[in-house]
């Protein structure tokens, strides 16, 4: 039961006051750009004042929430329909005699580093189907490893001599290494074929580098001639005939990781493997992880849409989604037992 | 001719009215001990006279008159300037960083360090030195006025300041400011006088008399300085401005000099037509020029919080560096060597050899302090800095801060404090200049006991008008509830009291009625017809008065008002009307008032004045003559004048006008007529602040006269100490049975807008001390014309006790004060509980015990808690002083606003200094911080732009500090996944356009374009501002709570990217993501986060706020695309990029929203919850405008209105509430 009448001389007053100024305003005014200018100095630029009110935040929560949920399952199922095989292959390819002193094993380079695993397909795999080789606790992202590179180098071989970079795998003989530093010396160089029966499956290794890195940033005229001539001899030799822009493993190796733990991409196979399928790996088992208690694994996947298997993704999204609808939930709640009241 | 000879006569007499001066005493023989320091260190100047050419070679080489106030000249700018900048301890680590990284310690190269250091530091310099320029344009400005110099033989040339030297004859013209010290020669006045006004030294507007030697009196023509030659031997230049030791060797004499014959420069001469002097202080030896203070860099309190947020962000940029390098050394040493393709051994990369742990430690920790540094951005102060600038423009910008009359804006003269104006809690405010105007106004008299001139005020007219609401409400709710029903009765009696007030209830009719009584009192705003005669009643005006019952009471009543003064009249052009000038500003006003009335007071000469008075029978003018007799000179101690006149009929009268108590004593039996009615009046004046004064009057006849005068006569001959109290004694004599006439107000007008800015102001929280130079009564008068006192207010009066005064044992004094002080004390606490509002009034003297470090605390703690405080009687220096002391006790920060030059010291000292750039000189606007055309802007300055650059910067740097941390925070993690080899995630390129482009200028909207609440809300609710004055915006708890967001944000930012991203294929095509693709996600993610964060702080979007918040997302596609394009040599990892790699995957964009929501939540969910159940008030308001709540239920948005109000004892509300209170109190006593 309010008076109506009350407010009148103050309200009056202040209406007064501002179309003194508005007036004043108009006076001041003269073009639109004027105009502009006018409202930023005086701070009146029309503005939008969003308020979370309980309305626009239940709903803004709820929406969310309904938006999120779909995008998780259809990440999940993506994620599902992706088949992976990981095989570890770094400890039982090292024969018995060798087991208690792997190092020595991998070192000697006179004791033959074949070996051979079966693998069961467990369900039908589309092709293609990619291979890739999983490095454990191995810091390709060390500060020391990535800065061991020449770019320049890479791309215009010995036009390009500063190599500093590089050290200590920079020059031999008084010419730079190309390619020069740690992280192609230590190119990886376990090597893999497929067999399904008596099959050899083939691999596809062409294109498993982006693209942008074959045709701009390893060099179609720079051959790695003295590579790998060192007193020490880290990983894979290169071809010294084949220019640096198809030698593709070493473009894959040459993109660093960011985690320890990664996986690159060592080809395709480009026929589906049914379920139950068995197939027999050979291996050359030469990349030194041992020392360092490093694992080799070897991953066949399918890939969706949204890439390799990853459930993370989708689980996440499904669990924000309704994560925000159970607070939608507990807004609504709150607010019909507690409403809003703003007069106090 | 003729008439300039006249005119010289007359002012030969003006001169002669202040000499008549039977109290003044004799200062030239004090100083004569001095004398025999001359020629003693600290006293060994000598100054030739009229022999300027010997002070350009040594010995007696003196500066020039330039005077310099910059900081900086060519020479020294750099390094100084330099070296100011690198005092900041931010700019000292960055200055480290940049160092460091030259040796490629630093994982960035050293131009992304560099660059933007010089920048920054090139800015803050640039500043700096357009400050020092304008400065110097300041200078010029003074250096170069002109003033007439003897040149030589006589004739006076015209030079600018800065070309004066020692020992310079100068002559000075009447209004023109004294260009440097001089030593007064000769003057227009025969007698050597001259008045000078010394408002910049002092603020005191009444005008000082110099005097100079009876020696040099002969000097009062250009060509006497032909062959003038005098040596003066003085003291050293020193800053005292009250005193001179020194004499005059002339024409085989020497001569002591005095203060008296001083001229000091900044002070003006006046009434005066011009003078002689010679200069013997120049430039930066004048004493005024000594006394200033360099004004302090200020720093805001924010700034200085900042500074502990700086420490702690550095802290945990160390811990985070420790964490690093003894991690990356435990590595090394464990297990560094079974890495072969790392082949750390073979050092070439000194921080990582694993054989010296140790200094792979602090290599790695140096190297890791430069790679996190991004968790004290520079960019923080070049963004601050920019903010500021553009706030300070807005301000000076703002068309409602800008004064049409005087044509001056408001000037925000350093920017570096924009954010305090909202954090102010105690405003030391100057009363002449700031407050009022200077300028006095009759406004009221009361006559036979009949007051003229108005008799509502405007207190009474609002509570009038408050009640007739209040009534409106209770008759609306009559019907229905029975609990009104006292108010149904309190209403009736109210109607039932209409005659005790007029027109205080009973609704329209009283409204109506009020109106008219409203009319009759010019509307405050609008100029009077006569300057100095604000005054309207039909009863008196126009003649009208003649028509009265008791004419001759009034006659007499009038001829005190133009008799009873020290003024002379001044022809005034064409007007009819005559001008005064008098001593005082109050018998100005009474000269023209009774001008207006009909008693012109039209000549005067040495006994005699001559009246033009209107003869009321007739009602023609007359001119009568009435033969000055004595004269009894108004005093502090005396609070009365009188003149004793006789007319021409032999009739001998003495005119008294006084102080109401002196004269209510002095009043005879039969003279009490009007006493009753006259001091009902007189509290009604003194309620509205107005300046009231007591006339009577009484005859003497000729015997008594007689007898008296020969006493009257043998006292003013006495030489000696008696010689006083003999006059004394011999004036109480003869002022005594007098017969009151009535009474007269003046008004000390106020500046426009004054009263309501500080009721506005005190309803925002604010204390307002005013401390002025003038005596109490008039700073009595002020605190209730602003309603800082108040009738029912208890008021402690802090003054120094005659005994205690003259006992001169400093011991005793302070008993004494610390004694008041602490029985005041006592009383407050006692009242609070009663809730009785407290005023304290201090005067100079004992203000000056009560400061010292001993008794200061109690002092403040008692005038802290008072409801007001008035400082009367105070110098510039104990203006200054208290400003600190206020500030150090209170720790509260502090404004003080003044417009002289006395105001200077307060102006600096105190956190915020405002000065008016009124009519009167520049010093304190060149002192301040912020000057203002009128006191009134103050209002806005501080409630509307100090809220809202308050909560912008700190809302800014929040945010700030949050998105640095954030991102920092990223890298860290990532250290811990590289084996702490101190690698960086992101590209070079990145990091460096984070701050600059990519998330800066989000930041510089939010901190120029947010509003919380608009203008309008924040003058609607002044309680608003207490959010500042609090410092809640930026207290430790949201500075930590957004540390904890910022790390919540970046623990989210990486663990999504991480594990989302690790290790299976980004695409369909089977690739994975590199080091670089990761990268680029996370900090897509990263770029994202911050810019919705800041969406979701700021509240007010403009479209300049949208673009740059978006834009900035957009920028950094943009930025990708390009990158993506420049040669892989430039490019490497971002050679396309966007394009090829991750643009190309769903998963990048999926992950970069899933990524935004996650951490955003905390900070949605917090806010909701903060919100809805612990809503601020700014909040509140929000809603109810987003609601439209306050159109569509105005009476609410009232309400709430009234109940932000601050509840406060000053100011008009305060008045008009108590006012409403007390008619309340009175309807309920007469109901019983």
């Amino acid at each position: 039961m309010e008076g109506d009448g009350e407010s009148v001389s103050s309200s009056a007053s202040t209406a007064l006051v501002a179309a003194d100024v508005d007036a004043r305003s108009i006076l001041v005014l003269r073009g639109g750009r004027s105009k502009a200018m006018y409202q930023f100095t005086q701070q009146s630029l029309p503005a939008c004042k969003p308020v979370l009110t309980p309305t626009s935040v239940i709903s803004t929560l709820f929406l969310m929430g309904i938006f999120c949920i779909p995008i998780g399952l259809l990440s999940l199922h993506a994620s599902l329909s992706v088949v992976e095989i990981v095989e570890r292959y770094d400890s039982e390819c090292v024969p018995h005699q060798f087991r208690l002193n792997k190092v020595a094993y991998i070192k000697d380079s006179l004791i033959p580093k074949n070996c051979s695993r079966y693998l069961k397909v467990p369900k039908y795999m589309k092709a293609p189907i990619y291979i890739y080789y999983q490095l454990d606790n191995y810091y390709q992202n060390h500060r020391r490893y990535v800065k061991s590179r020449s770019d320049k180098q890479l791309r215009y071989g010995l036009q390009y001599n500063d190599t500093s970079s590089c050290i200590p795998e920079e020059s031999n003989d008084g010419l730079p290494i190309v390619p020069c530093g740690l992280i192609s010396w230590s190119l990886f160089n376990d090597t893999y074929s497929f067999f399904r029966g008596t099959d050899e499956l083939r691999i596809n290794r062409k294109n498993i580098a982006w693209k942008s890195d074959r045709d701009h940033k390893f060099g179609k005229h720079v051959f790695p001639f003295n590579f790998q001539n060192g007193t020490l001899i880290g990983g894979a030799m290169l071809d010294p005939n084949v220019p640096l822009s198809d030698q593709e493993d070493l473009i894959v190796w040459m993109r660093t990781a960011a985690l320890p733990s990664f996986r690159k991409l060592y080809g395709k196979i480009e026929e589906d493997l049914e379920a139950n399928d068995v197939i027999s790996i050979y291996f050359l088992n030469n990349y030194n992880t041992y020392s360092f208690g490093g694992r080799k694994k070897l991953v066949l996947s399918t890939a969706s849409w949204l890439g390799g298997r990853n459930n993370f993704l989708g689980m996440a999204y499904i669990a924000i989604g309704s994560c925000l609808i159970v607070l939608a939930l507990v807004f609504i709640l709150l607010h019909v037992k507690n409403p809003r009241i703003i007069i106090t | 001719m003729v008439k300039a000879s006249g005119k010289r006569k007359q002012r030969i007499k003006w001169s002669k009215l202040y000499t008549f001066s039977c109290l003044n005493p004799r200062t030239t023989d004090n100083d004569a001990p001095n004398q025999q320091l001359l020629g003693q260190p600290g006293f060994s100047r000598v100054v030739f006279c009229n022999q300027p050419e010997l002070h350009k070679i040594k010995p007696q080489k003196y500066p020039s008159n330039y005077v310099s106030t910059t900081k900086y000249n060519f020479m020294t700018f750099l390094p100084r300037a330099l070296f100011e900048q690198f005092r900041r301890v931010a700019n000292l680590y960055f200055l480290l960083g940049a160092a460091l990284s030259i040796p490629k310690l630093a994982p960035f190269s050293p131009a992304s360090m560099i660059t933007p250091l010089v920048f920054v530091v090139g800015i803050s310099m640039l500043k700096e030195a357009i400050e020092d320029w304008s400065r110097f344009l300041q200078d010029m400005d003074v250096n170069s006025r002109k003033v007439k110099v003897h040149s030589r033989n006589g004739s006076f040339v015209e030079k600018t300041w800065k070309e004066l030297s020692v020992g310079d004859v100068v002559k000075v013209n009447k209004n023109e400011n004294f260009p440097s010290d001089l030593l007064l020669l000769s003057s227009s006045y025969e007698d050597g006088v001259c008045y000078v006004e010394t408002m910049n030294l002092d603020g005191e507007t009444n005008l000082k008399l110099k005097r100079s030697l009876e020696a040099t009196l002969s000097l009062d023509d250009d060509v006497e300085y032909t062959k003038f030659q005098a040596t003066i031997h003085c003291e050293d230049p020193n800053p005292n401005l009250y005193s001179f030791v020194g004499n005059l060797e002339f024409n085989n004499g020497t001569y002591p000099l005095s203060p008296t014959q001083i001229l000091l420069r900044d002070s003006k001469l006046r009434n005066t037509e011009y003078v002689y002097g010679v200069v013997i202080f120049s430039g930066p030896d004048a004493k005024a020029v000594r006394n200033s203070t360099r004004s302090p860099s200020k720093r805001s309190r924010v700034e200085r919080r900042l500074d502990y947020l700086i420490y702690v962000l550095f802290l945990l940029l160390v811990m985070i560096s420790v964490v690093n390098s003894i991690g990356s050394a435990l590595v090394l040493k464990s297990e560094a060597a079974m890495w072969w393709y790392l082949r750390l051994q073979e050092n070439a990369d000194s921080p990582l050899n694993p054989s010296k742990p140790v200094t792979s430690f602090f290599l790695q920790f140096v190297r890791s302090l430069i790679l996190y540094g991004y968790l004290i951005p520079i960019s923080l102060y070049v963004s601050i800095e920019v903010v500021k600038v553009l706030q300070a423009m807005l301000i000076n910008k703002d068309m409602r801060m800008y004064d049409e009359l005087s044509g001056k804006a408001v000037e925000a003269r350093t920017s570096n404090i924009n954010e305090e104006l909202g954090q102010v809690e105690m405003i030391l405010s100057d009363k002449t200049g700031t407050l009022t105007c200077n300028q006095m106004e009759f406004r009221k008299c009361s006559i036979e006991g009949i007051s003229y001139g108005g008799e509502i005020n405007e207190v009474d007219l609002a509570a009038s008008r408050r009640m007739n609401v209040d009534v409106e409400r209770y008759r609306i709710s009559i019907d229905g509830s029975d609990s009104t029903g006292e108010s149904i009765e309190m209403f009736e009696y109210s109607v039932a009291e209409a005659d005790a007030k007029q027109a205080v209830l009973g609704c329209d009719h009283a409204i109506e009625n009020s109106d008219i009584e409203h009319r009759r009192i010019p509307a405050s705003g609008k100029e009077p017809n006569i300057k100095g005669f604000n005054f309207r009643d039909d009863r008196l005006m126009d003649k009208m008065w003649i028509h009265g019952s008791n004419v001759h009471d009034m006659i007499m009543f009038f001829r005190v008002m133009a008799l009873c003064h020290t003024g002379i009249p001044v022809e005034d052009g064409n007007s009819k009307r005559l001008k005064y000038e008098a001593e005082s500003p109050e018998e100005v006003t009474f000269l023209i008032a009774a001008q207006e009335f009909g008693f012109k007071f039209c000549q005067r000469t040495q006994s005699v004045m001559f009246l033009q008075e209107l003869e009321p029978s007739s009602g023609i003018e007359v001119k009568r003559e009435y033969k000055l007799l004595n004269l009894l000179e108004f005093n502090s101690a005396r609070k009365r004048m009188s003149v004793i006149v006789s007319n021409e009929a032999g009739e001998i009268f003495l005119f008294c006008k006084g102080a109401d108590n002196i004269i209510f004593d002095r009043l005879a039996d039969n003279g009490r007529i009007y006493q009753q009615a006259t001091t009902a009046h007189l509290s009604n004046y003194a309620e509205d602040g107005l300046r009231t004064m007591l006339f009577a009057y009484k005859k003497i006849e000729v015997v008594e006269y007689e007898s008296w005068n020969t006493l009257f006569t043998k006292a003013k001959a006495t030489v000696g100490t008696e010689r006083e109290e003999l006059l004394e004694h011999a004036s109480e004599m003869i002022e005594k049975y007098l017969f009151l006439l009535g009474a007269v107000a003046v008004e000390d007008k106020l500046q426009k807008g004054v009263p309501e800015c500080i009721d506005k102001l005190a309803q925002a929280g604010l204390k307002i001390w005013l401390l002025t130079g003038d005596k109490r009564e008039t700073a009595m008068n002020i605190g209730f014309a602003c309603s800082l006192l108040r009738h029912d207010m208890k008021q402690f009066h802090l003054v120094l006790s005659k005994e205690a005064e003259s006992s001169h044992q400093l011991k005793a004094v302070e008993e004494d004060i610390l004694s008041q002080i602490r029985n005041s004390y006592q009383e407050i606490v006692k009242g609070n509980k009663k809730d009785v509002p407290s005023a304290l009034i201090v005067d100079g003297k004992a203000m000056e015990v009560a400061l010292r470090s001993e008794i200061s605390n109690q002092f403040l703690q008692l005038a802290v808690m008072c409801d007001s405080v008035i400082c009367c009687r105070v110098s510039p220096k104990q203006k200054a002083l208290i400003a600190r002391l206020v500030k150090e006790y209170t720790g509260k920060t502090t404004l003080a606003i003044g417009d002289g030059a006395n105001d200077v010291g307060m102006i600096q000292e105190a956190d915020i200094g405002v000065g008016i750039s009124g009519m009167e000189g520049m010093q304190a606007v060149m002192a301040s911080d912020f000057s203002l055309p009128q006191f009134y802007f103050l209002e806005r300055l501080l409630i509307v732009h100090g809220h809202w650059c308050y909560k912008r910067i700190s809302k800014m740097i929040l945010y700030f500090m949050y998105k640095n941390v954030a991102f920092g925070l990223t890298l860290f993690y990532n250290e811990i996944y590289s084996n702490f080899s101190g690698d960086d995630l992101y590209d070079d390129w990145y990091m460096v356009l984070f701050n600059v482009l990519l998330t800066s200028l989000p930041v510089i909207a939010l901190g120029v374009l947010e509003q919380d609440v608009s203008a309008d809300v924040c003058l609607q609710f002044p309680a608003l501002y207490q959010q500042g004055q609090r410092n809640i915006c930026f207290s430790w708890k949201r500075i930590f709570g957004w540390i904890l967001n910022a790390t919540l944000s970046s623990v989210a930012i990486f663990t999504v990217t991480i594990y989302i991203f690790s290790p299976a294929a980004l695409r369909q095509d089977g690739k994975v993501a590199d080091l670089a693709h990761i990268g680029t996600i996370m900090y897509t993610c990263v770029i994202w986060t911050v810019n919705c964060q800041i969406a979701l702080i700021v509240t007010h979007f403009t479209w300049i706020t949208h673009v740059l918040i978006w834009g900035s997302i957009l920028c950094w596609y943009i930025f990708l695309v390009l990158y993506g394009m420049l040669p892989p040599e430039h490019s490497q990892g971002g050679f396309h990029i966007l394009i090829e790699a991750i643009g190309t995957a769903p998963m990048y964009w999926i992950v970069t929203f899933l990524v935004v929501v996650v951490t955003l939540l905390p900070y949605f969910i917090f806010s909701i919850i903060q919100r809805s159940f612990y809503p601020m008030d700014d909040q509140v308001i929000q809603e109810i405008k987003y609601g439209r709540t306050d159109v569509s239920n105005k009476p609410m948005w009232l309400r709430e209105q009234q109940n932000s109000r601050k509840r406060t004892q000053i100011g008009f509300s305060a008045r008009v509430d108590a006012k409403i209170r007390h008619l309340k109190e009175r309807l309920r006593r007469t109901k019983k």
